[in-house]
């Protein structure tokens, strides 16, 4: 995994709250064995008609989105199924962050495992985001800051374990696998 | 706060503490062990690569129960053996499994296992589901095995290769929401239509960042089945996972399985199992009370598990755009009753509603009648154990008399992705746990229901009230 530093990229906003990860990738698309390629099948069912054309309707449709890394969420991004294909996709295609009010639990866990800063910000500062689509942002992860093109700074909470993996492109087993000593002496004790 | 309520742990703080390799810090998460690790074809071929690709193995793979139930189809194979699969990669998903479990030395319960079923109905039915474990899975229904009193919950792929190769977890220690619920539910109501009220009421994000215990004289009178169903929609809340104490049913239900201690050992393991339950006047982050004698039948209308009404109550106006866009999708208008409406699938089966207790009930309104005209309806049986059970009491027989179709074992249509799925814009009442658009197929509207309304359905080529059914059947 790649360290991620800096994020700098225009907002795409996707309004709806509850997008779940049937949105995010129909379940249809799950019967890869590969990590790589979902991009393309993300947002499947909002981003192409039955035909298979793209609908020029759709948010990351629209010239202006195209290139965003950051996306901008309604409430409740990333709710139902534990599928790490969802941040697959949008990593694939080309997003590193998310930003909501509230992200369900085992999205923001995986997404945060793949190198996509999926953090939730204070209901006023999403509100802001949400309300101005296609604004420049600066976001600085070691610093857990956003910057708005008005200069004023949104700040964002960051567990400090997920924030030292990601600034350091490390993964979490690495770590997990250095305590193997400590993993042993329980699996005796438990034993005993 | 008085001494003892400082000292006073909930059934979270205790599972916690008991499997803690090391405690969290301001800089690290806790190091979790997990005792029981279910794997299944969708969400682990990338973790066996990664594995493969840094050279490890797997730590213990006596603590795995591996299965494929996703992708699997549920029509038998033809003369010459072949199944039939949907496309060539669910077919090589399915062999990924097969080959990977092989290569790592992990036991598979394939196609030539009496046991095969969906993971969380093949858990509870080995005995490898026990009260006080912790429990993971690469798929968010693992909050089913709480029922028994262990924390169970989904993960990620980037998790299942943790796990594969250490029997560990990093983790934060989530909130714990208490759900109480006294009183007596209904005749005709169904711990279906408890979990749907209790979604309703708290939202499917009401219990984000915690882990639910569900408790009161409501949910100690459930069997261990309808336990179940309630613990496997906790997620459909937006929860962690959701925890029932064990108790004499937990017990009983375990006693003389496969995975369970037996003789003295069986003793001591009930003795250990006790223990784990909600001490008095231990505090939760959160609690919610619920009137068991509110619940009624209940269905969803909307594209979310959190739309849900009473079977007979008109449908809600909506909040806002989202809700409309909802009720645009389902096709329904605010004020109009969802019963009534055309039916053109019916679901039985998935590791909410696919246990035998689940198929009785559906035979029961079935008995001696037939589905409507123009009705397709699937029942699926959630295990190869379940089949045999049902087939044994000739619930089979009363399916395809009543002219349904019989399944083979496997997840079928709550997710589609074995093609087990309907047409556009048809309409499809469904025992399982999501309703999101498209779950169920490309523009496919689903109403979540119990057995019973499922059913009921069926006959009536409508969305139907079971209790002209159940009253005759009595």
């Amino acid at each position: 995994m790649k360290p991620l530093t800096h994020i700098h990229s225009r907002t795409a906003v996707l309004p709806f709250e509850n997008i779940d990860t049937d949105r995010i990738i129909p379940a249809r698309f799950l019967t890869t064995t590969e990590r790589t390629g979902l991009g393309k099948s993300l947002f499947n069912d909002w981003r192409y008609r039955a035909d298979g054309s793209e609908d020029p309707e759709f948010t990351l449709n629209k010239p202006e989105a195209r290139g965003c890394e950051i996306l901008i969420a309604g409430r409740n991004f990333g709710c139902g199924s534990s599928r790490e294909h969802a941040p697959w996709a949008l990593t694939d295609y080309g997003i590193r962050a998310v930003f909501s009010s509230e992200i369900a639990d085992i999205f923001r866990g995986n997404a945060l495992k793949n190198g996509l800063l999926a953090v939730v910000l204070a209901e006023a500062d999403h509100k802001y985001l949400l309300d101005h689509p296609g604004i420049e942002l600066e976001v600085d992860i070691a610093a857990q800051t956003i910057a708005l093109p008005d200069g004023r700074k949104i700040e964002f909470p960051l567990e400090p374990f997920a924030k030292h993996c990601l600034l350091a492109g490390v993964d979490q087993l690495g770590f997990l696998l250095q305590h193997e000593a400590q993993i042993a002496a329980f699996e005796r004790a438990m034993a005993a | 706060m008085s001494k003892h309520a400082q000292m006073a742990k909930t059934l979270l703080d205790k599972i916690w503490d008991a499997h803690q390799v090391a405690a969290e810090t301001a800089a690290t998460p806790a190091i979790l062990y997990i005792d029981l690790h279910l794997v299944h074809e969708v969400t682990s071929p990338q973790a066996f690569a990664e594995l493969r690709s840094r050279g490890l193995k797997v730590r213990r793979t006596d603590r795995i129960v591996a299965t494929m139930d996703h992708s699997t189809p549920t029509l038998p194979p033809d003369a010459s053996g072949k199944r039939p699969y949907l496309d060539k990669a669910t077919e090589a998903q399915v062999a990924a499994l097969e080959a990977n479990t092989k290569e790592f030395g992990v036991h598979l319960y394939g196609w030539d296992s009496s046991n095969r079923g969906i993971v969380h109905v093949m858990g509870p039915e080995l005995g490898a589901t026990q009260p006080g474990m912790t429990i993971v899975c690469g798929d968010s229904h693992t909050s089913t095995h709480g029922a028994f009193g262990a924390l169970a919950f989904g993960i990620g792929t980037t998790e299942v290769g943790h796990v594969l190769a250490t029997q560990c977890l990093l983790q934060r220690k989530p909130k714990s929401l208490a759900i109480t619920v006294d009183g007596k539910l209904a005749r005709g109501v169904t711990a279906k239509d408890l979990i749907l009220h209790i979604i309703g009421k708290i939202g499917m994000n009401g219990g984000t960042g915690h882990v639910i215990e569900y408790r009161g004289s409501a949910i100690e009178a459930l069997t261990m089945e309808e336990r179940m169903t309630v613990c496997n929609m906790s997620i459909e809340a937006g929860a962690k996972a959701g925890l029932i104490a064990a108790d004499a049913a937990t017990f009983e239900f375990l006693q003389g399985r496969e995975r369970v201690p037996k003789g003295a050992e069986w003793d001591a393991a009930v003795a250990r199992w006790s223990k784990f339950k909600s001490d008095p006047g231990a505090t939760f982050d959160r609690e919610v009370v619920i009137d068991a004698a509110d619940v009624k039948p209940s269905v969803t209308y909307g594209t979310n598990p959190g739309m849900v009404i009473a079977l007979n109550a008109p449908v809600p106006g909506a909040k806002d755009a989202l809700e409309q866009r909802a009720l645009d999708y389902m096709k329904l208008e605010a004020g109009h009753q969802l019963a009534g409406t055309k039916v053109d699938l019916v679901f039985v089966g998935s590791c909410t509603n696919g246990r035998l207790s689940d198929l009785r009930a559906t035979a029961s309104v079935l008995r001696g009648r037939k589905v409507a005209d123009g009705v397709r309806m699937l029942v699926v049986p959630g295990s190869e154990q379940v089949k045999r059970d049902a087939e044994k009491e000739g619930l089979h027989e009363v399916f395809r008399a009543a002219g349904a179709e019989w399944r083979e074992p496997g997840c079928s249509m709550c997710l589609g992705m074995n093609g087990d799925i309907g047409k556009p814009g048809q309409l499809v009442v469904s025992t399982s746990n999501r309703n999101f658009e498209g779950r169920q197929g490309p523009g496919v509207r689903t109403v979540l229901a119990s057995p019973l309304v499922a059913a009921a359905s069926a006959l009536a080529g409508v969305v139907a009230d079971p209790a002209q059914y159940i009253s005759e059947a009595a």
